[in-house]
C-alpha cells in the first residue's frame, strides 16, 4: 500500500514537471499558433547553463537557476524574432513547425559541440532531504515537494496574470483573434515575444526540477520530456492553462504507476497509447475548446 | 479633410487589389464605399487601419501621413473598424469585449464611455456577462460597434455591417450609424447593400476591381441610372 503512496507522490512529482513544460507549450500555441518543438531543447538548456554556474563554478544555485531563467528567456526571444517571427505569415504553417524542429537539432547539436556526449552528472538544486511519514514507511523527497508545490504558484501566478493584467487581457486577446486584437490597439509582436520569454523562463525552472529529480544530463535530456509534455499538452486542451496543468500531472501519474505495476519497458507505450485513446474520444483533449486546424 | 486617401495601391502577392485609388472623408460626413465583391472595398479599410500595407500612396489622417505607422498604434489616434464578420473575442464575454474596445485608451476611466454605450445598446448591457461567442449575429453585430466606440474614436471605419442580418436587424444597425454620427463621429461605410448605404450617406465613391469608377453625392448615385441598374437592382 505504501508503494503506491510512494509511486502515486511521485507521479505528481514528474507530473508537475511535465505540467510546467505543458504551460509554455500550451500558452505559446494559443497565442502565436505555433507547435514549439525546440521547446524541449530549451529546458536542456537551462539545464546545462545550471550545471556550469553552479557544479562548474560554484555559484550558489538559487543564483545559477536565476541566470538560466535570464538566459533562456532571451534565448526563447531571440529563436522568436530569427526564426520563427519571418515565416508567421508563410502560406503554410507547416514552414515554421519544421523550422521548430531545426531549431530542435540546433541546440542538441549545439550542446554536443560544447559538452560533448558523455552523461553529467547533475546536482540537485534541492539539498532538503524531505520528509518521512507514517514512521518512515512513506519517504518523500525534498525536490519532490518543492517540485509540486512551485508547479501550483507556477500555475496560480499565471492565471492571475492571465486575467487580471492587461498584458494578460492582449494575450487572450491575440490568442481569439490575432486581426481583431490589432484593431483594439494590441502590439502583437510585442504580445507574441512574451509569451515566447514566459514560456521560455518556465523551461529552465521545469530544467532546474527535472535534472535535480533525474540527475544525469545529456544534449538530449529535453527531448523526451519536451515530446510527453506536448502530450500532455494535448491531453489537456491545447491553449488552455488549466488543460496543460490537468494532462500533465495525469501523464506523470500514469507513467509512475505504469513503471511500477505493469512495466518499466512499457510506460512509455502506454502513455502514448492513452495519448490515442483520448483523441479518440475527444479529439480537442479534455479541456480543450473547438479550436480550428493550425497545426 | 480628417482622412485622404491618395494613389493607394495594394498588391497580394502579384494580384493588385487595389490600383491606385484616391478618396476622402471630411470630418462630420458619413461617406460610403460600394461595389460588388471582390471590388477592394475591405482591402481599403484594412489598409487604412493597418492590417495590410500598401505598395505605394499616402493616408493623410488630419494632414499627416500615417501609412508607415504601425497598425495597433492607429486606434489611438482616432481610427476604429468595426470588421467584416464581427470578429468579437468569442471565449469573453460582453463587458470584456467592450474594456478591451478601450486598450489603446490613455485614461483608463472608461466608465462613462460604457455607461453611454450601454445605453444606446441596452441589449448588451441585459448580456454583459454573456460569452460573446454565444451572441445572435445582431447581437454581435453591435457588440463589436460598441467595442470600436469604447476607443472614442474620431472616425468610423464600418464593413459590411448589415451581413447576414434579418431585415429588421440591418434597419436597428442603420438606426445606430445614424445616431453615432449625429453624436459628432465620422463614418466610413462599405456595404454591399448599396441602397441601404446610399440612403444614409452624405457621399459615396463606387469602387469596381480595384479602381473607383464613379463618385459624388449619394442623392445623386441614387438617381444615377447606370448605379441603379449596376447595384440596385432595377
Amino acid at each position: 500500500m505504501m508503494s503506491f503512496f510512494t509511486s502515486l507522490v511521485n507521479g505528481l512529482s514528474l507530473g508537475s514537471i511535465y505540467a510546467i513544460i505543458a504551460l509554455g507549450y500550451t500558452m505559446v500555441y494559443g497565442i502565436a499558433k505555433m507547435l514549439n518543438f525546440a521547446h524541449g531543447d530549451f529546458i536542456m538548456v537551462g539545464c546545462y547553463i545550471i550545471f556550469v554556474f553552479s557544479s562548474s563554478l560554484g555559484l550558489p544555485s538559487i543564483v545559477a537557476i536565476l541566470v538560466a531563467v535570464v538566459l533562456c528567456t532571451l534565448l526563447g526571444i531571440t529563436t522568436e524574432r530569427i526564426a520563427y517571427r519571418p515565416l508567421r505569415n508563410a502560406a503554410s504553417p507547416l514552414a515554421v513547425l519544421i523550422t521548430a524542429i531545426g531549431v530542435s537539432y540546433f541546440l542538441e547539436n549545439m550542446a554536443l559541440l560544447i559538452f560533448g556526449a558523455d552523461t553529467k552528472s547533475f546536482t540537485s538544486v534541492v539539498p532538503w532531504s524531505g520528509i518521512a511519514l507514517f514512521g518512515g514507511e512513506l519517504q518523500i523527497q525534498g525536490i519532490t515537494i518543492v517540485t509540486i508545490g512551485i508547479s501550483l504558484l507556477i500555475l496560480a501566478a499565471l492565471q492571475i496574470f492571465v486575467h487580471k493584467t492587461r498584458e494578460g487581457q492582449a494575450m487572450l486577446a491575440v490568442s481569439q483573434d490575432r486581426g481583431a486584437a490589432m484593431l483594439m490597439g494590441i502590439d502583437v509582436n510585442k504580445t507574441i515575444t512574451l509569451t515566447f520569454a514566459i514560456g521560455s523562463a518556465l523551461a529552465a525552472i521545469a530544467g532546474a526540477l527535472l535534472a535535480s529529480a533525474y540527475p544525469s544530463l545529456t544534449p538530449y535530456t529535453g527531448a523526451m520530456p519536451g515530446i510527453k509534455a506536448f502530450v500532455a499538452a494535448v491531453l489537456g486542451g491545447i491553449g488552455s492553462i488549466p488543460g496543460a496543468m490537468i494532462g500533465g500531472l495525469t501523464l506523470g501519474i500514469i507513467e509512475i504507476l505504469s513503471r511500477t505495476y505493469i512495466s518499466s519497458q512499457l510506460a512509455d507505450a502506454i502513455v502514448f497509447g492513452i495519448l490515442v485513446a483520448v483523441l479518440i474520444v475527444r479529439p480537442t483533449g479534455i479541456l480543450g475548446k473547438n479550436i480550428q486546424e493550425k497545426v | 479633410m480628417l482622412l485622404e486617401i491618395k494613389d493607394l495601391t495594394v498588391y497580394y502577392g502579384v494580384i493588385q487589389a487595389l490600383k491606385g485609388i484616391s478618396f476622402s472623408v471630411d470630418r462630420g460626413e458619413i461617406v460610403a464605399l460600394i461595389g460588388a465583391n471582390g471590388a477592394g472595398k475591405t482591402t481599403t479599410l484594412h489598409t487604412i487601419s493597418g492590417l495590410i500595407e500598401p505598395k505605394a500612396g499616402a493616408i493623410l489622417f488630419n494632414g499627416n501621413d500615417i501609412v508607415k505607422t504601425p497598425g495597433h498604434k492607429r486606434v489611438g489616434m482616432g481610427i476604429a473598424q468595426v470588421p467584416e464578420g464581427r470578429r468579437v473575442f468569442p471565449d469573453m464575454t460582453v463587458e470584456e469585449n467592450l474594456k478591451m474596445g478601450a486598450y489603446s485608451r490613455e485614461d483608463k476611466d472608461y466608465s462613462s464611455t460604457m455607461s453611454m454605450i450601454f445605453e444606446r445598446f441596452p441589449r448588451l448591457k441585459e448580456r454583459r456577462n454573456q460569452i460573446a461567442g454565444t451572441l445572435s449575429g445582431g447581437e454581435q453585430q453591435m457588440l463589436s460597434m460598441g467595442r470600436a466606440l469604447m476607443s472614442k474614436p474620431d472616425i468610423l471605419l464600418l464593413d459590411e455591417p448589415s451581413m447576414g442580418l434579418s431585415p429588421i436587424m440591418v434597419n436597428e444597425v442603420f438606426d445606430i450609424i445614424r445616431s453615432v454620427h449625429e453624436d459628432g463621429t465620422t463614418v466610413l461605410l462599405v456595404e454591399q447593400n448599396a441602397r441601404k448605404a446610399l440612403n444614409i450617406a452624405d457621399r459615396a465613391y463606387v469602387l469596381e476591381t480595384g479602381s473607383i469608377t464613379v463618385s459624388g453625392d449619394a442623392e445623386d448615385l441614387l438617381n444615377n441610372d447606370a448605379i441603379r441598374k449596376a447595384y440596385l437592382g432595377e
